[in-house]
C-alpha cells in the first residue's frame, strides 16, 4: 500500500523578536499555532495529533515542557509526540508529523516548533562543561570557525564571501514581517566593519538569539482538497545522522549532509537540483555556511558553492535564490529554525511569500542541521501533489 | 490506531542490570552492552537497521544536547536515518513505528536510557512542571504521587494494605528477573511522603534498554516467535493536577480503546507504575481483572532508570512473547506528573502450532 500524499495546508509564524516578555512559553506557541489554524481553516478539533519540538531544555529551564503546553496547545485527550534532534529539530519534528499522515495513523496533524532564548542564556546551555568531553568551545560560533577557515583553504573563495551572504540575507529580511532583524540601514560595508567574534566570523556574519514559533498544519489528500489556500505537497523528506567527532569526520561537507540530500532527491525524481529547484530554504546560522552546504547539497560542484553566492546566483531575483525570508542569520529561535525554513519553502511552492516570494517557484528545498554538523533533516515541497 | 497496513513485531529485546549508582560507566558505555545484544539476537549489524530512534533527558544528564554523545555508541558511520525524542524511548519507539508503517524502513532500533543517580531525581523531577506557578514551589515527584495515593484512598479505591500488598508482589516477581535492582522480601518501610512508604516507591536508579522492531517477513526471519504490534496509541491529560481526576487514567483507557486492547483479552500486562498507587489507577482505568498477570517483570517498582523504563515494559512484554509465556500483551508507558502521558501498545505472537 502507497504512502499517504501529504500536504502542508496552514503555516503560522510568530513575529520573532529577541525577547518576548509580553508572552509565556504556552502564549508563544499558542500564537503560531492560532495562525496555522486560521490559514488552513480549521479548529483545534480538527487536530488529531500535535508533535512538537525544540532544541535543549536547558534553553528555557524546563524539563520536557511538552506536557506544561499540552493545554495550550489544545492536545488534551490527543496524542503528544516531543522531538529532539539538536539544531535539526524544527525539520525533524516536521517529518515526523508528516510520517503520522503518509502511514495514514492521522489525517491532520499540528506541528510546531518553538525557542524562547530569552529565558536563558545559549550560550551557557550550551557549554556546560562534562569530564572527559571536549566541550563546546564557547558557544556554537568557537566550533563552527576553524570548519569555515578549513571550507576557505581548501577552495580559495575570497575572504568577502561570508559578507555578502550576510548582505543578502539582511535585506531579504526586510521584506519579511516576521523576520527577527529589520536592519534598514544595512550596508555591505557594516557587515565588513563589524567586529570580528571567531576569526573569519565577524558579528553581522552570525545569527540572533530569538524568541520564537513556527506551526505547520499537515493533512492528507482529502484534507488539502478542503484547503482554501494552495497546498504544498511533500515530495521527498529524510533525516541522517553521523557522529559528533571522529577522525574521518569532513566538517567543512559531512556525508550526513549529502546522503541526506541524495535520498531527498530520489524520493521526489530531483536528478539536477541546480536546474530543478526553485528556491532554497537553507540552515545557515553563520554566513560561510551558504557556500558550504551549496556544494554539500549538490547544487555547485566541491571547491565551487562561493562562486554561486559572489556572481549573485543565490539573491532573491538570482537563479537560486536562497533563504528569501532572511534565514537563520535574520531570526534564529534554534528550535523552531528548522521549521521555519520547512514552512518558509512551503510558502514558497504555495505562493504565499508575499514581499519575498520567488516568482514562479514550483519546487522547494527546507534544510535543517543541527549538533557537530551532524543531524540532518531536509524536504522538498512542490505546488502539484507527488505523481 | 487498530488496523495499521504493515503487521510490525518487537524481535529483540535487551536491558541493562539496574543500578543504584553507575559512577564508573557513561552513558555510551551503558549503551552498548545494550544494542549489541540486540543486535546479536537478531544477527542484524548497525549497517543492516534502517532507522534508529532514542530516548533520553537532557536534565538527567545535566547537559544539553547529551544525546549527541550517546549516538556514537550506535556506530553511525556511514551516516544512518536516525531521530531522538526527549522522553521515554516508549515514544521513541512510536515513532519507529510509524516510520515502519510508512514503508520507509523494514527494521527499526530503539534505544533509551537514563542516569537517575547524579542529581537529587526528586528535585530534578520538579523542572517538568510549569514553570510559572509550579515548579518555583518545588514539588517532589514522590509528594505529588502521594496527593494521587490519598485521592485514591479518600474515594475508597486502595488502602495502605493493599498499597503494600502490590509492593509485595513486585518484589517477589523480580526475584526471577536478573536485571532487577530491587528484589524478594523487604520490610514496606517508613512513610517517605503519607501514604507513600519506601515500599510504595521506586528506587533510584541508572539503566538501559533496547528493541528491534521489523516489518512482516523481516520480522519472521529475525526472531522465531516475532511480538506483533498490533496497536499503539498514546495521549496526554491536561497538566494542572487541580484538572484532573487524579483517582482515574482516561488517557490510558483511551489509548488502549485505540490500540485495540479491547477486542480480546490479554493474558499478561506491562504497566509502567512507578509508584503501587499508579497500578491502582491503571489496573483500574483498563478494567484489568485478576486473570491477567501484571508485572512479571517486577515492573518499574523493581527498577525504573528514567526515560528506558517505560520501553523496558514494552520489551518485557515482548520477550514474554518471544519466550512462549505470553500470547497476547498489553504494554504501557507513562511520562509526566500523576501519569499525565500514557502510551499503550497490544503485542500478539502467532498462534502456536
Amino acid at each position: 500500500m502507497a504512502k499517504e500524499p501529504v500536504a502542508v495546508v496552514g503555516i503560522g509564524q510568530t513575529k520573532h523578536v529577541a525577547a518576548r516578555r509580553d508572552v509565556s512559553l504556552a502564549g508563544l506557541v499558542r500564537e503560531a499555532a492560532v495562525r496555522a489554524l486560521a490559514d488552513a481553516e480549521l479548529t483545534w478539533a480538527d487536530v488529531e495529533a500535535v508533535v512538537i519540538g525544540k532544541a535543549p531544555d536547558f534553553f528555557e529551564g524546563v524539563m520536557m515542557p511538552e506536557l506544561y503546553l499540552a493545554d495550550a496547545l489544545g492536545a488534551v485527550g490527543k496524542p503528544m509526540l516531543r522531538v529532539h534532534t539538536a539544531g535539526s529539530v524544527g525539520g525533524s519534528t516536521a517529518l515526523v508529523a508528516a510520517n503520522l499522515v503518509a502511514a495514514r495513523v492521522h489525517r491532520t496533524v499540528l506541528t510546531l516548533a518553538f525557542e524562547k532564548q530569552s529565558e536563558s542564556n545559549a550560550m551557557w546551555g550550551l557549554s556546560l562543561p562534562v569530564p572527559f568531553q571536549q566541550p563546546l568551545l564557547a558557544g556554537a560560533g568557537g566550533f563552527f570557525a576553524p570548519h569555515v577557515r578549513a571550507y576557505m583553504r581548501r577552495t580559495g573563495a575570497p575572504d568577502t564571501i561570508g559578507s555578502l551572504v550576510a548582505y543578502k540575507d539582511r535585506r531579504n529580511a526586510l521584506r519579511n514581517p516576521y523576520a527577527h532583524l529589520h536592519e534598514h540601514d544595512i550596508t555591505l560595508e557594516k557587515v565588513q566593519a563589524s567586529p570580528m567574534l571567531w576569526d573569519p566570523i565577524r558579528y553581522s556574519e552570525t545569527c540572533p538569539s530569538s524568541d520564537g514559533a513556527c506551526a505547520m498544519i499537515l493533512t492528507d489528500r482529502a484534507g488539502a482538497a478542503r484547503a482554501p489556500r494552495p497546498a504544498a505537497w511533500v515530495h521527498g523528506g529524510a533525516m541522517r545522522s553521523e557522529p559528533t567527532l571522529f577522525a574521518g569526520k569532513d566538517f567543512v561537507s559531512p556525508r550526513a549532509g549529502s546522503d541526506c540530500a541524495a535520498d531527498v532527491y530520489r524520493q521526489a525524481g530531483i536528478t539536477d537540483p541546480r536546474r530543478q529547484i526553485d528556491a532554497v530554504e537553507m540552515y545557515v546560522p553563520f554566513s560561510w555556511y551558504e557556500p558550504m552546504w551549496l556544494e554539500n547539497l549538490g547544487f555547485a560542484a566541491e571547491g565551487e558553492g562561493w562562486k554561486l553566492t559572489e556572481a549573485g546566483v543565490t539573491e532573491l531575483g538570482g537563479d537560486l535564490p536562497v533563504n528569501p525570508s532572511g534565514g537563520v542569520l535574520s531570526t534564529n529561535p534554534i528550535g523552531a529554525s528548522g521549521m521555519i525554513r520547512f514552512a518558509e519553502a512551503a510558502l514558497q511552492v504555495r505562493g504565499e511569500a508575499g514581499e519575498h516570494q520567488v516568482d514562479g517557484a514550483r519546487r522547494a528545498l527546507g534544510h535543517a542541521y543541527g549538533g557537530g554538523a551532524q543531524f540532518f533533516a531536509m524536504w522538498l515541497v512542490g505546488a502539484e501533489p507527488p505523481v | 490506531m487498530s488496523a495499521p497496513g504493515r503487521d510490525v513485531a518487537i524481535v529483540a529485546f535487551a536491558q541493562s542490570g539496574h543500578r543504584r549508582r553507575t559512577d564508573d560507566l557513561s552513558e555510551v558505555e551503558m549503551v552498548m552492552p545494550v544494542l549489541h545484544e540486540v543486535l546479536r539476537q537478531t544477527g542484524l549489524k548497525t549497517s543492516d537497521i534502517d532507522f534508529t530512534c532514542s530516548g533520553s533527558s537532557d536534565y538527567l544528564a545535566g547537559r544539553a544536547f547529551s544525546f549527541t554523545m550517546t549516538l556514537d555508541g550506535v556506530g553511525a558511520w556511514p551516516p544512518i536515518s536516525e531521530s531522538h525524542v526527549e522522553t521515554d524511548g516508549a515514544w521513541a519507539l512510536y515513532e519507529a513505528w510509524v516510520k515502519l508503517l510508512t514503508g520507509e524502513a523494514d527494521t527499526a532500533l530503539v534505544y533509551s536510557y537514563g542516569k537517575s543517580s547524579p542529581g537529587p531525581v526528586r528535585d530534578v523531577l520538579t523542572r517538568q512542571l510549569d514553570p510559572y506557578y509550579l515548579a518555583p514551589l518545588w514539588p517532589d515527584s514522590v509528594a505529588l504521587a502521594a496527593l494521587q495515593a490519598q485521592a485514591l484512598i479518600d474515594a475508597g479505591a486502595t488502602d495502605e494494605a493493599a498499597l503494600a500488598a502490590i509492593a509485595a508482589r513486585s518484589r517477589a516477581d523480580a526475584a526471577a528477573n536478573p536485571y532487577a535492582q530491587v528484589t524478594g522480601a523487604r520490610p514496606q518501610g517508613d512513610h517517605v511522603v503519607a501514604p507513600l512508604r519506601t515500599g510504595d516507591c521506586p528506587p533510584i536508579g541508572d539503566g538501559a534498554a533496547a528493541v528491534i522492531l521489523a516489518a512482516g517477513d523481516r520480522a519472521r526471519d529475525l526472531c522465531a516467535r516475532p511480538a506483533w504490534v498490533r496497536g499503539m496509541d498514546h495521549r496526554v491529560e491536561a497538566h494542572s493536577l487541580g484538572v484532573r481526576d487524579l483517582t482515574d487514567s482516561p488517557s490510558t483507557r483511551l489509548a488502549a480503546e485505540r490500540a485495540g486492547f479491547f477486542e480480546r483479552p490479554v493474558d499478561t500486562a506491562e504497566l509502567h507504575a512507578p509508584f503501587t498507587s499508579q497500578e491502582v489507577v491503571l489496573t483500574k482505568a483498563l478494567g484489568l481483572g485478576d486473570d491477567v498477570r501484571i508485572n512479571p517483570s517486577g515492573g518499574a517498582l523493581a527498577a525504573n532508570p528514567l526515560m528506558a523504563a517505560g520501553l523496558i515494559r514494552l520489551g518485557e512484554a515482548a520477550a514474554g512473547i518471544h519466550r512462549g509465556d505470553s500470547d497476547r500483551a498489553l504494554a504501557h508507558a507513562t511520562s509526566g506528573p500523576c501519569l499525565q502521558q500514557n502510551l499503550v501498545a497490544v503485542l500478539e505472537g502467532d498462534p502456536r502450532g
